[in-house]
C-alpha cells in the first residue's frame, strides 16, 4: 500500500508539472487580455504600467516560472479582473458545483441501477424496451437543449420549479449547501437531472449488460443450485459482481461530470466554478482560466485515486500492491 | 416410503429446448434409476445430452428449455409436479449438483464463508452463527481442505483450481443431501488430484449411503468408480447396466465405440479407433436410429423408427435392432 501510495504520488507530480505547462501555453494563444482591461482611452504609459503590473511584459517562459514558484507557495495567481486570489475565487465556487454534480451522481446511480437491473432481467419485456429507449434518448439528446426544455416546461410553462440560481443555502461544516433547504432543493432539482440524464443512461446500459452477462454465468446456477432464493441470488451474487464496474465508471465519470457542469450551470446560472471559468473565458481573465483547469486536474487525480481504492473494497482480486 | 424406493427414479423425461431454429430434444425419454449408496455412471460424448439430464433434476433448466413430458420420483414423490417454489427446498439440501468448471462456480467477490453459511441458512433459518460455522468447518475438513478455519475467510481466487473443486464439493455436502449429481467435475482437474476425488466420492457414497450420479465423457474414470453405467447418446440413453458387464461386453455399437477410442495399455503404438462422423444436431433428429450414420452395422431397419428398449439379460437395457450379443470383443 505505502509502495503503491508513493509511486501514485509522483506520477500524479509529474502529470500536474505537464499539464500546468500546456494550459500555460495554450491560454497564452487564446488572445491578449490587454485590450480587453485597459480602457481604449488610456495612453501608452497607462497602457504599460497595466502590462507591467500583470506581469505580461516578461518572456513566457519567465512568466512561467514566476508561476511555478508561486503556486508551491499555494498562490495559483491573481485573477484581471476581480484582483483577487484566483485559487480563492474559485474555491470559494466550488461547493455549489460540487453539489450539483454529487447530485447527479447519486440521482444516476439510484434511478440507473434498478432500472439497469430490470431491463437486464427481463430484456424482451416491454417495459424492458421502453427503459432502453429512453436511455437512448439520454444518451443522445443534447445536455443543452433538454435543459432549455425543462426550463420552458417545469418553469415557465408549469411554474412548479424555478428556473435559475442556487436559492436559499446553509452552512454545513462552514460550506454553504442548497439541499438541506426547501427552497434550495427545489432550485438543485431541474440542474441536477439535467446533469445526470447522461449518466442515467450510461449507468441503465452498464448495469443491464452486467445483469446479462452475470445471469448466465456458472456461478449463478450454481448459487440457485444451493438453494437460494432469487433475491438473494440477484441482489447478493449478481448485484456485488456488478458493481465492480459501475462503480469505476461512475466514479471516473465524476470527473466528467464536474467538467460537463459548466453547460448545465450556464443554463440555470448555477453559480458553480463551470460558470466562473466561462465568464473569465470571455474576459480573458487567464489566471482563473490556468487555475480552473489545474484545479480541474487536481479533482481527477484524486477521483481515480479513490475509485481504485474503492474499486480493491469491491473486488477481491484486486490488489493495490500488485499494480504495476 | 419403504426401504425398498430408490433414491431417484427418473421415468420417460423429456427435456425440450424450444429455440427459434426449432426444438432442441436435448434430453428425450429417458429413464433411470439410482438407490440409497449407489454410484451412477452418466456417459457420452459432449452435446448428448447429459449436463441437461442433471439440470432437470435439478429443476435448473433455462429458458428456453423446459422439462415436457415424465416423471422424477425423489424418494418417491414427484419433482416434475412440484412449483419451483418447493423445488428450491429440495435443491442444495436434498440434492446437490457440483459442476464442471472449478474455476467458474464460486462467487469471485464474496468469501468462501459467506458462500457455505448462505447454503446452511437457505434451508433451516434457525441454525445460529457457531453452528454455522461449525458445520463449514466440517465439511471443509471433510473433503481434505487444510487448515479450514483460515481458509473460510479467503476468497476463491486464493485456492487453486482443485481446491475449489473441493470446496464446492464441501458446499454440496452441507446439508447432507440424499443425492449428489457431479457434472465431469474432475475434467478441469490434473490426474493425481481426479484420484484423490474419486477415491473420496466413492467412500462417501459407501458410508453415508449418498446416492451419487457422475456425469462424464471418460470411461476409464466411471470404470473404477461407478456401480451402474447409463450410456447416452443424442438425447437418449442407448446402453444401461452394470458397470462390469458393460464395458466388458457391450452391445450397443455405440458403447462399442466408446470403449474402442479409450487408450489402453496393450493397444500403444496402435492408432486410437475413432468413431466416424460426428454427433447429429439435435434439431430435427431423422426418424430412427440417431447413431445409424456412424454405425457399422446399421441395416435399413434402423432408419424406419427409433429403436424401442430392449432387456437382454437381468439388468441390461440397450436401444438398438442389430446389437452385438454372445460375442465378446
Ligand atoms: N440453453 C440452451 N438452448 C438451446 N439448446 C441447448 C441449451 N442448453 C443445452 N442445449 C442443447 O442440449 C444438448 C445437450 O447439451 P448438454 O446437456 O450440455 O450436453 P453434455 O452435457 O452431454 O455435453 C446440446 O445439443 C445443446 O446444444
Ligand atoms: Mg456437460
Amino acid at each position: 500500500m505505502t509502495v503503491f501510495l508513493i509511486r501514485r504520488f509522483s506520477q500524479s507530480l509529474a502529470v500536474l508539472l505537464v499539464m500546468s505547462l500546456l494550459v500555460f501555453v495554450g491560454v497564452y494563444a487564446i488572445g491578449d487580455p490587454v485590450e480587453l482591461l485597459v480602457s481604449a482611452e488610456a495612453d501608452q504609459f497607462e497602457r504599460a504600467r497595466v502590462i507591467a503590473d500583470l506581469g505580461l511584459d516578461k518572456p513566457l517562459w519567465e512568466q512561467y516560472g514566476y508561476f511555478l514558484l508561486q503556486s508551491f507557495k499555494g498562490d495559483l495567481g491573481t485573477s484581471f479582473v476581480f484582483n483577487q486570489p484566483a485559487l480563492l475565487l474559485i474555491l470559494e465556487r466550488m461547493p455549489a458545483t460540487l453539489e450539483i454534480a454529487f447530485a447527479a451522481v447519486i440521482l444516476s446511480i439510484v434511478i440507473g441501477i434498478p432500472l439497469g437491473m430490470i431491463a437486464g432481467l427481463r430484456p424482451h419485456a416491454w417495459y424492458s424496451r421502453t427503459i432502453m429507449s429512453v436511455s437512448i434518448l439520454g444518451f443522445s439528446l443534447p445536455t443543452f437543449w433538454v435543459g432549455l426544455m425543462m426550463i420552458m416546461v417545469f418553469a415557465v410553462i408549469l411554474g412548479w420549479l424555478p428556473a435559475s440560481g442556487r436559492g436559499d443555502t446553509v452552512d454545513l461544516f462552514g460550506v454553504p449547501v442548497s439541499f438541506l433547504t426547501w427552497d434550495g432543493l427545489t432550485h438543485l432539482l431541474l440542474p441536477a437531472v439535467n446533469l445526470a440524464l447522461f449518466k442515467v443512461s450510461l449507468v441503465i446500459r452498464l448495469t443491464r449488460a452486467g445483469m446479462r452477462e452475470n445471469m448466465l454465468m456458472d456461478y449463478v446456477k450454481f448459487a440457485y443450485a444451493k438453494g437460494l432464493s432469487h433475491a438473494r441470488v440477484i441482489f447478493v451474487h449478481v448485484l456485488k459482481n456488478i458493481l465492480v464496474p459501475v462503480v469505476t465508471v461512475v466514479g471516473l465519470e465524476l470527473g466528467n461530470v464536474i467538467a460537463f457542469a459548466v453547460v448545465t450551470e450556464s443554463i440555470f446560472a448555477w453559480p458553480g466554478m463551470g460558470k466562473l471559468l466561462i465568464d473569465s473565458i470571455y474576459r480573458l481573465d487567464r489566471p482563473i482560466v490556468v487555475a480552473y483547469l489545474l484545479i480541474t486536474v487536481v479533482m481527477f487525480i484524486v477521483i481515480n485515486f479513490i475509485v481504485d481504492v474503492l474499486y480493491s473494497v469491491l473486488d477481491p482480486r484486486v490488489r493495490l500492491e500488485s499494480k504495476s | 416410503m419403504n426401504a425398498n424406493t430408490p433414491t431417484l427414479e427418473v421415468r420417460n423425461l423429456k427435456t425440450h429446448f424450444h429455440t427459434k431454429a426449432g426444438v432442441v430434444k436435448a434430453v428425450d425419454d429417458v429413464s433411470f434409476t439410482v438407490g440409497r449408496g449407489e454410484v451412477l455412471g452418466l456417459v457420452g460424448e459432449s452435446g448428448s445430452g447429459k449436463t441437461v439430464t442433471g439440470f432437470s433434476v435439478m429443476g435448473l433448466v433455462d429458458p428456453p428449455g423446459r422439462i415436457v413430458d415424465g416423471s422424477i420420483l425423489f424418494n418417491g414423490s414427484d419433482l416434475a409436479k412440484l412449483p419451483d417454489s418447493q423445488w428450491r427446498h429440495i435443491r442444495g439440501s436434498k440434492i446437490a449438483m457440483i459442476f464442471q468448471d472449478p474455476m467458474m462456480t464460486l462467487n469471485p467477490v464474496l468469501r468462501i464463508d459467506t458462500q457455505m453459511v448462505e447454503a446452511i441458512r437457505a434451508h433451516d433459518k434457525n441454525v445460529n452463527r457457531e453452528e454455522a460455522h461449525r458445520r463449514c468447518v466440517e465439511s471443509l475438513g471433510q473433503v481434505g481442505i487444510p487448515s479450514p478455519e483460515e481458509r473460510l475467510k479467503a476468497y476463491p481466487h486464493q485456492f487453486s483450481g482443485g481446491m475449489r473443486q473441493r470446496v464446492a464439493i464441501a458446499i454440496a455436502l452441507l446439508n447432507k443431501p440424499d443425492l449428489i449429481i457431479a457434472d465431469e467435475p474432475t475434467t478441469a482437474l490434473d490426474v493425481t488430484i481426479q484420484a484423490q476425488i474419486l477415491y473420496e466420492a466413492q467412500k462417501l457414497a459407501r458410508e453415508t449411503g449418498t446416492a451419487l450420479i457422475w456425469i462424464t465423457h471418460d470411461l476409464t474414470v466411471v470404470a473404477g468408480l461407478a456401480d451402474r453405467i447409463c450410456v447416452m447418446y443424442a438425447g437418449r440413453i442407448v446402453e444401461e447396466g452394470k458397470v462390469e458387464e458393460v464395458l466388458d461386453q457391450p452391445m450397443h455399437p455405440y458403447t462399442r465405440g466408446l470403449i474402442g477410442s479409450v487408450p489402453s495399455r496393450n493397444k500403444r503404438g496402435t492408432a486410437l479407433y475413432q468413431i466416424p462422423g460426428m454427433t447429429p444436431s439435435l434439431i430435427r433428429l431423422p426418424k430412427g436410429c440417431a447413431f445409424r450414420d456412424r454405425c457399422q452395422r446399421a441395416q435399413e431397419e434402423c432408419a424406419a423408427e427409433a429403436p424401442a428398449i430392449s432387456y437382454p439379460a437381468p439388468g441390461r437395457a440397450i436401444r438398438c435392432i442389430y446389437p452385438y450379443v454372445g460375442d465378446s470383443r
